[in-house]
């Protein structure tokens, strides 16, 4: 019980600590990939304090739910972060909710952002969040569809029980390819990446995410840049945990399991974040309409793997 | 328990002859609401003790003289007795305070007790007799309710529709029922349960089921009624309409199809899948395309009810396949979800009242930046709008997570229609949920938050103090619910062993009070330890920051990139929100389109941009029936004016035709 909370939170907090560092990395591969020298990978945690320290400008009629949005939103997509095996599986609260929970535990993240953004009534605001929501509306059934193809093969929908059963039963199955290819997908657009969104653009039609936070400064915007540096960081750890548990520790496991497993999570996130630095400098921005033909073809190929599924259990 | 059950029938219908001289005094309406909200709070008490105890029943001297009026009690009217008089309650406290503003109170409060009590008499009736004349009662109650502003052109238009549609599943009804009771006449229904329908006629009454109680649940293609009547009654009347009535329809469905018409064949569930995945993803396609906030909310309830058709019919799919414990976990889903979306559903159309109220408005694009002006109404509606949008932890999230767990309890279904349907069904349920967060995120942040778009919006004042309780109560209800779903689940057990025979196993003694639904699996969820877990987290956050890092706040003018503009027009607006949407779906779905209107350079003429949203199951459902009955009726017009010979030739001959037809029928 102790060994169980204990690794719990450090699961918690670790998953707090690496985040920044994550989205800091991406940022130098893609710095380095277009020949530039690009800020140190501690660049997001100086921003972060810096953010902190200053005071927040808040525009004229800014309501509360602007002011309470960021807290909500850091700490619905942390609890989230939270139910996902980074280095053990076995989590005390992992039975707290399980990848549909997870799923809808970022669309409170999400709805809260949307209406954030709206608060203020600016141009801006309203067309992320629009853009956001549209985007959602596609990216959130292909995760259902895809936690459903995961929970016919594994028997369960919790992502521990997921975890162990691909780390001793799993095998290669077309359903699995394309539960992959299709949470790559949802992943980029969800964390507003190139080709859906660009993370590094201001004043652009084109941008979602950013349009939404426009308005926010000092902590409020902080809270808002961890939490979206934590939601990257939560599905690269569900995309290691589920078509990746390699060096997964098991439950009860001994000292050197763990140290095994925390090595290995070590490794998937920076294979994963150099990936998607690949990923981001190789591919163009697509138009904002694209977008949905993107996301489509992940939901076609997430109820494919589910009808799969439906059809012949061992596909 | 039953005869205390009907006296507040009776009371209810006493009120509603009471109200007639009350109404024209300035204190009658708050002594009939008052009295309304007394007699439904007693019967919704006695609803909740009776779900757990034994049927009973009883037969009045009333109706048909050789049948009697049979009213009985089990546990499956108990839990729909209960969503009625709680979703009854909740209202009358609202229209305590709301009603005050109403006009013409005599158009109103006569019909409302009576509409309260057709509802329970619809559950309690245990013969068709009975429950079809509680069933046109209410239909003719909520019709007054929904012309009582009679002077908008629309709302007749609406109540014309609506008494068409509702005559038409009343004939339905009726047909389905004879076919029930048989050659014999078997009305009551303890004979109906006994009898066995060949697969045909089972199928007919299946049919005939689905259009007599779908289209007054709102099933598509049955719905078109609902987004006109709904909104055109007042708001405690419309939340009334949305929140209970539709479950009522859904109880009549329970209660015929899987209580009286025995097992069913599994090509039945395909069917009742294919139309609650069908009403699940076009409801919120037109909820989001709606100007109208109260319109939105209605097309939201069709929304709704295909959730809970998706899981009547995995029920379905379950039992025909000998599968108790599957049909007893989607049904708990779909009973589950019918009471939180009377919940949800009820707080949200109070909410919409009280801002037309506060404004006068109904439409999206002349409110906005109301959570200033009231900030509890703006509160408790944000809870509502959560819910609805099936967020995390509140109670829309746990019935519909419920309905995932029943698609996945068994997904080796032998028949191949199944195979397909249910993970359709899924999906289809997937992009439902979805696309309902957006719709919301567009009704909250384009009604509430922002700028006012209007003057009536940037005067408007908070609601008075019935009115807030009353959506207080609901709120706390939600988040009760997604809290302990546990205890709800518990609840719902005795009532889905009534169906299925098997119920859920008890959730309230799992530690923690998380639930299990599928113990195989082991899936589990635990709204309450996630509520704390966000809330502690936020707490810590806030305390924090502010006491180690900044907690300096300076206020100025909105930042917009360095070019705010004040003019509030300069906002998004709920179209412009609903665009991509429009764009992505619509196109596809309804085949929406925009018209550019550009003049040339050097021509000075404003550019014009119109959206058409065609409505294509009104366009080729409806108008081609109403131009055929039309001109049916024009051909038969010639009719009416025959000499008395041509009348009495034509009486023999029909006379000689029907006494053919009975010699060729022997």
């Amino acid at each position: 019980m102790i060994n169980q909370l204990l690794v719990q939170g450090v699961q918690m907090l670790l998953v707090l600590a690496l985040a920044p560092l994550l989205t800091g990395v991406v940022r130098k591969v893609k710095a380095r990939l277009t020949r530039r020298r690009g800020a140190s990978v501690f660049q997001p945690y100086r921003d972060l304090r810096r953010l902190l320290a200053k005071e927040v400008v808040l525009a004229d009629n800014a309501s509360w739910l602007f002011r309470v949005a960021p807290y909500l939103i850091f700490a619905c997509t942390w609890v989230a972060a939270c139910l996902v095996p980074t280095f053990a599986t076995g989590l005390i609260f992992s039975w707290s909710g399980d990848l549909i929970a997870i799923t809808a535990l970022l669309g409170t993240a999400r709805f809260l952002l949307a209406l954030a953004g709206m608060d203020i009534g600016t141009s801006f605001g309203g067309i992320g969040a629009s853009r956001e929501v549209m985007i959602a509306s596609l990216a959130e059934p292909t995760m259902l569809m895809i936690a459903v193809s995961l929970a016919l093969i594994a028997g369960s929908t919790q992502l521990s029980s997921i975890a162990a059963f691909m780390l001793h039963f799993g095998s290669l199955r077309v359903t699995l390819a394309l539960s992959l290819v299709a949470f790559i997908i949802v992943a980029v657009a969800e964390n507003s990446r190139i080709p859906v969104d660009n993370p590094a653009t201001h004043l652009e039609l084109t941008m979602v995410h950013e349009a939404m936070v426009l308005e926010y400064s000092g902590r409020h915007l902080a809270m808002i840049e961890l939490a979206a540096a934590v939601q990257l960081l939560l599905y690269v750890s569900a995309i290691a945990c589920l078509f990746l548990p390699w060096g997964l520790a098991t439950n009860g496991a001994g000292i050197d399991a763990y140290a095994i497993g925390v090595v290995a999570y070590l490794a998937k996130l920076t294979v994963g974040a150099v990936a998607l630095g690949v990923f981001e400098t190789s591919v163009a921005k697509m138009r904002v309409f694209r977008v949905p033909n993107f996301l489509g073809a992940a939901l076609m190929l997430g109820l494919l793997g589910v009808l799969l599924l439906f059809v012949s259990r061992g596909m | 328990m039953i005869v205390a059950l009907l006296l507040c029938v009776t009371a209810l219908l006493a009120l509603s002859i009471a109200a007639v001289p009350l109404a024209a005094q300035p204190a009658g309406r708050p002594v009939i609401y008052g009295a309304c909200l007394g007699i439904t709070s007693v019967a919704a008490l006695l609803a909740v003790v009776t779900i757990a105890a034994r049927p009973t029943a009883v037969i009045l001297p009333l109706g048909l003289p050789w049948l009697g009026a049979h009213f009985r009690l089990d546990a499956l009217a108990a839990f729909f007795l209960l969503v009625v008089n709680l979703g009854a309650a909740a209202a009358s406290l609202y229209a305590i305070g709301y009603a005050r503003h109403g006009h013409a109170p005599h158009r109103v409060l006569p019909f409302y007790p009576a509409f309260l009590g057709a509802m329970n008499l619809v559950v309690l009736a245990a013969d068709a007799y009975s429950f079809l004349l509680a069933w046109e009662f209410m239909s003719l109650a909520s019709w007054a309710l929904v012309v009582a502003q009679h002077r908008d052109p629309e709302n007749i238009r609406a109540g014309f529709i609506y008494i068409v549609m509702a005559s038409f599943g009343t004939l339905a009804l009726l047909l389905g029922f004879g076919l029930l009771a048989g050659a014999d006449g078997g009305y009551d229904f303890a004979t109906m349960r006994l009898a066995h329908l060949t697969p045909v006629l089972a199928t007919v009454v299946l049919v005939l089921t689905l259009i007599g109680a779908g289209s007054k649940a709102g099933l598509v293609p049955l719905h078109v009624w609902l987004p006109l009547a709904h909104p055109a009654a007042p708001s405690h009347v419309s939340a009334l309409m949305s929140g209970v009535m539709t479950k009522v329809a859904v109880y009549a469905f329970i209660r015929i199809v899987f209580d009286l018409l025995g097992p069913p064949q599994w090509w039945q569930a395909v069917v009742v899948l294919a139309l609650g995945g069908a009403t699940a993803a076009l409801g919120v396609l037109y909820a989001i395309l709606q100007r109208d906030l109260k319109r939105l909310l209605a097309y939201s309830t069709v929304e709704n009810i295909g959730i809970i058709f998706i899981g009547l019919g995995l029920a379905l799919a379950f039992q025909a396949n000998h599968f108790p414990a599957g049909a007893a976990l989607a049904l708990t889903a779909a009973l589950f979800h019918a009471f939180n979306h009377m919940l949800f559903k009820s707080l949200l159309f109070f909410g919409a009242g009280a801002v037309l109220n506060a404004t006068g408005e109904r439409n999206l694009e002349h409110l906005g930046g109301l959570i200033h002006r009231m900030p509890r109404t703006a509160f408790l509606f944000l809870v509502g709008c959560g819910a609805i949008a099936a967020l995390p932890p509140l109670n829309g999230f746990v019935s519909e997570w419920l309905t995932f767990q029943a698609i996945l309890i068994r997904p080796d279904l032998p028949e191949w229609g199944l195979k397909i349907a249910v993970p359709a069904a899924g999906a289809l349920l997937a992009l439902a949920a979805a696309l309902a967060a957006a719709c919301f995120v567009r009704a909250f942040g384009i009604g509430f938050l922002g700028r006012p778009r209007s003057a009536a919006a940037a005067n408007a004042h908070e609601v008075d103090r019935f009115s807030l309780a009353a959506m207080g109560i609901v709120a706390a209800l939600c988040l009760l619910a997604g809290l302990v779903p546990g205890a709800m689940i518990d609840l719902l057990a005795p009532v889905v062993r009534v169906v299925t025979g098997t119920g859920l196993a008890a959730q309230l003694s799992v530690p923690w009070l998380s639930i299990v639904p599928n113990a195989e699996a082991h899936n589990s969820y635990n709204g309450l330890l996630i509520f704390l877990f966000i809330a502690a987290v936020t707490w810590l956050t806030v305390l924090a920051i502010h006491r180690f890092a900044s907690q300096s706040l300076r206020r100025g003018p909105a930042w917009d990139c360095g070019f705010p503009d004040p003019r509030p027009i300069t906002q998004y607006t709920a179209d412009s929100f609903a665009q991509p949407i429009r764009r992505v779906f619509g196109t596809v779905v309804f085949g929406t389109h925009e018209v550019v209107t550009m003049p040339p350079p050097g021509d000075v003429s404003a550019a014009r941009i119109r959206k058409i949203v065609p409505d294509p199951i009104w366009d080729f459902l409806y108008a081609p029936l109403a131009g055929a009955l039309n001109w049916t009726t024009q051909l038969l017009n010639y009719l009416q004016f025959l000499t008395i010979r041509r009348y009495l030739s034509l009486v023999f001959i029909a006379l000689i035709l029907l006494l053919i037809a009975v010699a060729l029928w022997q």
